[in-house]
């Protein structure tokens, strides 16, 4: 049985160990304990602020943070940063001022706190605006070296990670991560899975199963979804002529609308999209909520067979 | 630049106004009526007091401003004309195709613009986080905000309220244009707003009144802002919309309407223009 943890508490690693520089700053909106920038904040209190329960605030305080060379990191729910969505596009996005964003509690996995805490939109909102990296790392291990280099990227980002423990997969790998660069998992020839978050280990379940059939798919965990990598993309779609993304968000313009929207124009093959089928969740057990949207690696084995299906 | 006589910066606030008139006259668009109410208090910030360097506007130890009403950019534009910031030809390239004059100020564009306004309730909650930025320096600079009434309907602008008091951020300077009018009416009309300066006496800043058009009231409100270093403080100036051009002043069809040629020429001789 491999390590289990939350995304989260790479991010809080992250910023403990980005301390030693003093241009860090972190912010908080009354949800330090959840997005686990508490650790932060014990360390360095002289350089957290809070901003109460007042996310608009905070992402403009942010910005003027940034505009005077420090680098903030703004934390709340991930559904709750799109309550600040228009600050973080006119007052962070538009000047290309470099703060980064991160959503935890991100997805239907985050379970019975119900559907107003189940963010299912943030990847696709985010990836609309212009300048901002659009991230959705699996384990804690990525979490956390997605995050240190944050610092030397320059322009706004936006990381969603998640409430609940899930397997790891990069100990000792941290140095394979790298922003804008699709991991590649498993190596098959039949199809290939291109999932995020917590619907990268699905997948690989799903690999595991569809190979006892015969089928040989590809996993690949594609933590950045702006800018997507493009290029793996493409040799993919040559390689394997299918794709199935998979992924704990709306179906409608996260990982699978933006791979839609490129392999459209360059290489136009079979594609099916595991995700929210366009509706809200409800209270229910992480598992449960993947169980009944649909995202478990039962469907995405049906979802491969079908695309299989189309190949011409 | 900053110590300018009264008698200078009056002059300086009649020759903005001149330029604020010209600008939406020619761009036929923007936003005249809150331009020429917050003008004297602009005029007064940067004669008196504001520590910036016109030949180095990133001069990272300089004081900040921060136009929250992003609409008002006409006047923005006339006054860094003024001090130096653009030319006085920049100030023809207002609205216009690649032009460093954005229909809202915006500090990708304009040189001496410290924040990109344009959506309102913004500015005081950037100008906190300017204000941190300064403490966590070990710096003495100050970031300076103007907002409209109208503008403190946003809800927003009461979360950076209550959190600049929570942060007892002495170095936060806030100035209100309380000119009466928004977009489409009176403010009274709009959303009434009942007393004001008890409003931000509650939320723990300190607090003083004054006719936002009277340079003298304007310096000493400037120089009282000095001496309080334990909480924010904010200059709540009484302001007349479109004041200087008298079919104007208090009309809300002015607030973002420009002048037909007519008018121009009846605003360019009240403002002391020979034909």
């Amino acid at each position: 049985m491999s390590r289990m943890a939350a995304t989260r508490d790479g991010y809080g690693d992250a910023l403990l160990a980005l301390a030693d520089n003093s241009k860090v700053v972190v912010l908080e909106a009354d949800l330090g304990k959840s997005t686990k920038s508490l650790h932060f904040r014990k360390a360095h209190p002289e350089r957290t602020v809070s901003c109460g329960i007042g996310e608009q605030n905070m992402m403009l305080v942010a910005a003027g943070l940034a505009s005077n060379g420090y680098i903030p990191f703004a934390s709340t729910f991930a559904i709750f940063t799109e309550r600040a969505f228009e600050h973080m596009r006119n007052g962070v996005a538009r000047p290309n001022l470099a703060v980064h964003l991160c959503g935890s509690h991100g997805g239907t996995h985050t379970g019975t706190d119900g559907s107003s805490a189940q963010s299912i939109e943030d990847l696709a909102i985010y990836r609309t605006l212009p300048n901002v990296v659009v991230m959705h790392p699996c384990d804690d291990v990525s979490t956390k070296a997605l995050t240190m280099q944050l610092p030397k990227l320059g322009s706004p980002s936006y990381m969603r990670t998640a409430r609940n423990k899930t397997p790891v997969l990069y100990d000792g790998r941290e140095s394979e991560v790298e922003i804008g660069k699709g991991i590649v998992l498993r190596e098959g020839s039949d199809v290939a899975i291109i999932a995020c978050g917590v619907l990268v280990h699905e997948s690989l379940e799903a690999a595991e199963k569809l190979s006892a059939e015969g089928i040989s798919a590809t996993v690949v965990d594609m933590h950045t979804i702006k800018p997507l990598d493009t290029g793996l993309i493409d040799l993919l779609a040559q390689k394997c002529g299918a794709i199935v993304t998979a992924e704990d968000h709306s179906v409608i313009g996260g990982l699978g609308g933006a791979v839609a929207e490129h392999i459209v124009g360059s290489n136009p093959v079979p594609m099916e999209k595991i995700g929210v089928q366009d509706r809200f969740g409800e209270s229910a057990g992480a598992e449960e909520m993947l169980e009944m949207m649909g995202l478990k690696s039962h469907h995405i084995c049906d979802a491969v067979k079908k695309v299989i299906a189309r190949k011409v | 630049m900053a110590g300018m006589s009264i008698s200078e910066m009056e002059e300086m606030a009649r020759k903005c106004r001149v330029e604020i008139c010209k600008m939406t006259h020619r761009a036929q668009a923007g936003h005249p009526g809150g331009s020429l109410s917050e003008i004297d208090i602009l005029c007064g910030l940067y004669g008196h007091r504001l520590r910036v360097k016109p030949d180095e506007p990133d001069w990272e130890d300089r004081d900040r401003f921060i136009l929250s009403k992003g609409h008002a950019s006409p006047g923005m534009y006339a006054l860094l004309a003024e001090m130096g910031f653009i030319s006085h030809e920049d100030l023809k390239s207002y609205r216009v195709k690649g032009g460093v004059c954005q229909g809202h100020v915006d500090m990708k564009w304009c040189p001496g613009v410290d924040f990109s306004a344009g959506s309102l309730g913004m500015g005081l909650s950037f100008g906190m986080g300017c204000a941190v930025a300064a403490r966590l320096d070990g710096s003495n600079r100050n970031a300076y905000v103007m907002v409209g009434d109208g503008e403190i309907q946003e809800g927003s602008v009461w979360e950076a309220a209550m959190a600049a008091t929570h942060h007892e951020l002495g170095n936060l300077k806030l100035f209100l244009d309380c000119n009466g009018i928004q977009n489409d009416d009176f403010c009274e009309a709009q959303m009434r707003m009942f007393d004001i300066p008890a409003k931000w006496n509650s939320f723990g800043w300190a607090v003083k009144v004054i006719d936002g058009h009277d340079m003298t009231s304007i310096v000493e409100a400037i120089d009282w802002m000095d001496t309080i270093d334990d909480k924010p403080a904010v200059v709540i100036a009484k302001t007349i919309k479109g004041k200087g051009v008298s079919f104007m002043e208090n009309n809300p069809a002015f607030h973002g309407a420009a002048p037909s040629d007519e008018q121009l020429a009846q605003a360019l001789s009240e403002l002391g223009v020979e034909a």
